[in-house]
């Protein structure tokens, strides 16, 4: 089996259009895992014990279960029940939601890494539980945490392909679909590869790079 | 109603393939992290080049494109693999690389001071490693290697993609065969997170017994 160079050009067009729509569910699918987690960790600390509670096991439940099996349930479940939604949607809800369970961990961890005089000088300077959040423990809980944020949207870059199995237009499945036309296998799925491991590795610079701005707080 | 308990019995079926994957995934995950964590502490610079390039490589790349790559592609080399075989390969180096990390880690968190008795007692260095440094350890690798076990398990459902009758593909057979999309999902969901909590659970139990006599030992 040899490599085939002229069959690398001929494709490379179509893979580029699932890179732009992996890179966009990855964006999208972030962006949606940043807030949930918010809300995640935020319900987690709530007064009301059974909000609470179930918000915690549900949580538990999302990361004991494999991401695929989720996107199936979104993709198949839901239009029973009356919600149809488009693949691309379908999943970076899936990834947003898989995710967020992952994030809440890291914001749970920022939050409590706040210290106590900081929650108790809101409370001296008489500001309400909303303000107290987003003037005080927000704005410090978070820049320490956006390395370990970040970290999770690259592992979620790489789950991206499963988005293939509900029929997302995504580099996989492009790939797939000129491996099945031409039945050439081996340039698409090692292109595939070489995308992955070449984003991957320079998300790892950007980490680092985030992780020097942001790691280290002054306290 | 017979119908349905026919339909479990085919999910219950999946759940074996899931289980006997996920067992196997594990212990060649569990080789390949020890291979390559100790490689990566190694004295020799080729060791160490070849750990890091083994552990960079499967956690740059996505296990979707690993898993396609083993079963497509290495057929074009005369490697032929079954479902089966791929699964555990790709589940295995894919995951050994992330415990690698896990071992190096563990492997380094052993006090100096360990090291320096090794020395004094004449132990050579696999003797040391062997009797003193891992036995130690261990107990810092358990809990995470918990977390990695979890993560294989979930993994395992994207071995469905390449026809492997595991409990993701069984659940796709029942949906299309029964038109009934909420039963299959729903019960593969409870499936994969009842094993996910004996697997935790397990793992806790098993560090409990480990940490036995140890009290003291470590602060």
């Amino acid at each position: 089996m040899d490599w085939d160079w002229n069959f690398v050009r001929e494709i490379m067009p179509t893979l580029i259009q699932g890179v732009k729509i992996t890179i966009l569910a990855t964006v999208l699918g972030s962006i949606l895992a940043a807030i949930v987690g918010l809300g995640i960790a935020l319900a987690r600390r709530s007064e009301n014990r059974l909000v609470a509670r179930s918000v915690g096991w549900f949580a538990e439940f999302i990361r004991g279960t494999p991401l695929l099996v989720q996107l199936y349930f979104i993709f198949y479940v839901l239009p029973d029940i009356g919600i149809l939604l488009p693949p691309l949607v379908a999943g970076v809800i899936g990834l947003g939601l898989h995710y967020g369970t992952y994030t809440a961990e890291v914001y749970r961890a920022g939050i409590d890494n706040v210290p106590r005089g900081q929650w108790e000088a809101a409370k001296a300077c008489n500001l309400s539980g909303r303000h107290t959040w987003t003037h005080i423990i927000l704005p410090q809980a978070i820049p320490p945490m956006i390395p370990a944020l970040a970290n999770y949207f690259i592992a979620m870059f790489k789950e991206t392909p499963l988005l293939s199995a509900i029929t997302v237009l995504e580099l996989m499945n492009q790939a797939k679909s000129v491996a099945n036309t031409y039945y050439r296998y081996i340039e698409p799925m090692t292109l595939v590869g070489a995308f992955f491991l070449v984003i991957s590795l320079c998300s790892v610079v950007l980490l680092r790079w985030l992780e020097h701005r942001y790691g280290r707080i002054e306290r | 109603m017979t119908q349905w308990s026919g339909y479990l019995g085919l999910i219950l079926q999946g759940a074996l393939v899931t289980i006997e994957l996920t067992l196997m995934g594990s212990v060649l995950a569990l080789v390949m992290a020890f291979l390559a964590g100790m490689g990566r502490v190694s004295r020799f610079f080729v060791v160490r080049a070849l750990a890091t390039t083994y552990i960079e490589f499967f956690r740059g790349t996505s296990i979707f494109v690993q898993l396609f790559w083993a079963y497509f592609v290495l057929p074009f080399a005369r490697l032929s693999l079954t479902p089966l075989q791929a699964g555990v390969l790709a589940l295995g180096l894919n995951v050994g690389a992330y415990a690698a990390e896990v071992v190096r880690g563990a492997i380094l968190s052993v006090g100096r001071e360990q090291y320096e008795a090794c020395t004094a007692l004449n132990l050579g260095r696999w003797q040391g490693m062997r009797h003193v440094i891992l036995p130690q350890a261990l107990l810092v690798m358990l809990p995470t290697f918990g977390n990695n076990a979890i993560e294989l398990l979930k993994a395992t459902s994207v071995v469905s993609l390449i026809s492997l009758a595991d409990l993701t593909f069984q659940a796709q057979v029942v949906r299309s065969q029964t038109g009934s999309t909420l039963m299959p999902f729903v019960s593969v969901l409870v499936i994969y997170f009842a094993l996910a909590l004996i697997i935790s659970w397990g793992i806790r139990s098993l560090e409990r017994r480990m940490a036995r006599g140890l009290d003291g030992v470590r602060v």
